[in-house]
């Protein structure tokens, strides 16, 4: 045992409760030894559930061990706590470029950057995700098709209220107009990406099993989403006149339009 | 005032079903008060069903759908369910798959009313 873990860790034993867990937890977690670090930042974050940078240090652990996915969970829940939390905007954006999300991962890097300018391993981030997010905007086939598919055609509220995006937040088909009105579907089509990994984390911590769908209903109108396949979202808005028992009939029709599309474009 | 938190979260609680009610800070997810089962993650609770809120809150304002007075994530094992509450807090349920959503919801609205 070296000797700043020793001492980290007679200090640790002195006081159980001491945010010194946080430096020896990273400590044991840069020597490789993960079993120990998990084990004391899970025992740290046993006396302080709200303290962001425990959340960020049990992340690095997991993410080390290969849990990228729960290491995102943690990430999202130190961010909760503290929306400029540096390490964990970076380590969201290791995540979301892990799973080829380049726009949400350059966003959490220019965020870590803002939230400390000194890091450099942020700034080398930043300028390898930016040379891959412009690799893929020059690669003609990564165009997304402006045309919309009448995928929902015969349905009521086809092209103004029934919208299929990818998980990535990208519309596939349908339209989306607000009141009627202005075309907001590019739009709310990103803001779904991140419900959906919200969803999807809430429901694995919370040991809900997998979402099926959500429901909000609003001052003027009510939404339903619901994932038709693990590609696609779908969401599903009406006025506030539509009841929701009878919105979630509309949705459950919907998904199976949008479910035998998505299977024809996999054939 | 604490008393009074707790006395709305236990109205809601009474309901078949429910495993945990807690007040949270819309703005960062921080626990105010809680009422909940043994095994419920109540950080984590807090921190996610405020970032979903807050998500949701932007597609839906961006549809011109208004503020979500009340949002449902229905699970395979589990429902979410979250109300706006006084003072920009959110009173977030945690429940069984088959609870009964309409009575839960009812009683989530009358204990933001009891705390307002």
């Amino acid at each position: 045992m070296t000797d700043d873990v020793r001492a980290l860790s007679a200090e640790l034993a002195r006081d159980p409760g001491s945010l010194v867990f946080v430096a020896l937890g990273e400590a044991l977690r840069v020597r490789g030894r993960l079993d120990a670090a998990a084990k004391v930042a899970l025992a740290g974050l046993e006396h302080h559930p709200n303290l962001a940078d425990g959340h960020d240090l049990y992340a690095r652990i997991v993410a080390d061990a290969g849990d990228v996915e729960r290491a995102a969970d943690e990430w999202s829940i130190a961010l909760a706590l503290d929306p400029h939390h540096a390490g964990a905007h970076k380590g969201l954006g290791f995540a979301n470029f892990q799973r080829g999300d380049l726009d949400a991962a350059l966003e959490h890097l220019e965020l870590a950057l803002a939230a400390d300018p000194t890091d450099q391993s942020t700034v080398q981030a930043l300028h390898a995700v930016r040379q891959a997010a412009q690799q893929a905007a020059s690669d003609p086939g990564a165009g997304a098709s402006v045309e919309r598919p009448a995928v929902f055609a015969g349905l009521e509220g086809a092209d103004s209220g029934l919208l299929l995006v990818d998980p990535q937040g990208r519309v596939l088909a349908g339209g989306l107009r607000a009141q009627g009105g202005p075309d907001v579907a590019e739009e709310v089509a990103a803001y779904l990406a991140g419900v959906s990994q919200e969803a999807d984390r809430s429901a694995r911590l919370l040991e809900l099993g997998e979402w099926r769908w959500i429901m909000a209903e609003g001052d003027a109108g009510h939404l339903h989403l619901s994932a038709p396949s693990a590609s696609a979202l779908l969401l599903l808005v009406r006025d506030k006149s539509v009841p929701s028992g009878r919105l979630a009939i509309l949705a459950a029709r919907a998904a199976e339009v949008a479910r035998r599309w998505l299977e024809g474009q996999t054939l | 005032m604490t008393t009074g938190f707790q006395k709305a979260l236990d109205r809601v609680t009474r309901v078949r079903g429910v495993r945990g009610a807690m007040l949270v800070a819309g703005d960062d997810g921080l626990v105010v008060a809680e009422s909940l089962m043994e095994g419920v993650r109540g950080n984590a609770l807090a921190a996610l069903a405020a970032s979903l809120a807050k998500r949701f809150r932007r597609a839906s304002e961006t549809a011109a759908c208004g503020l979500p007075q009340f949002i449902h994530l229905q699970a395979s094992q589990g429902s979410l369910l979250a109300a706006p509450a006084p003072s920009g807090m959110l009173l977030v349920v945690v429940a069984e798959a088959d609870i009964n959503v309409g009575l839960a919801r009812l009683e989530m609205l009358k204990a933001g009313e009891a705390i307002a």
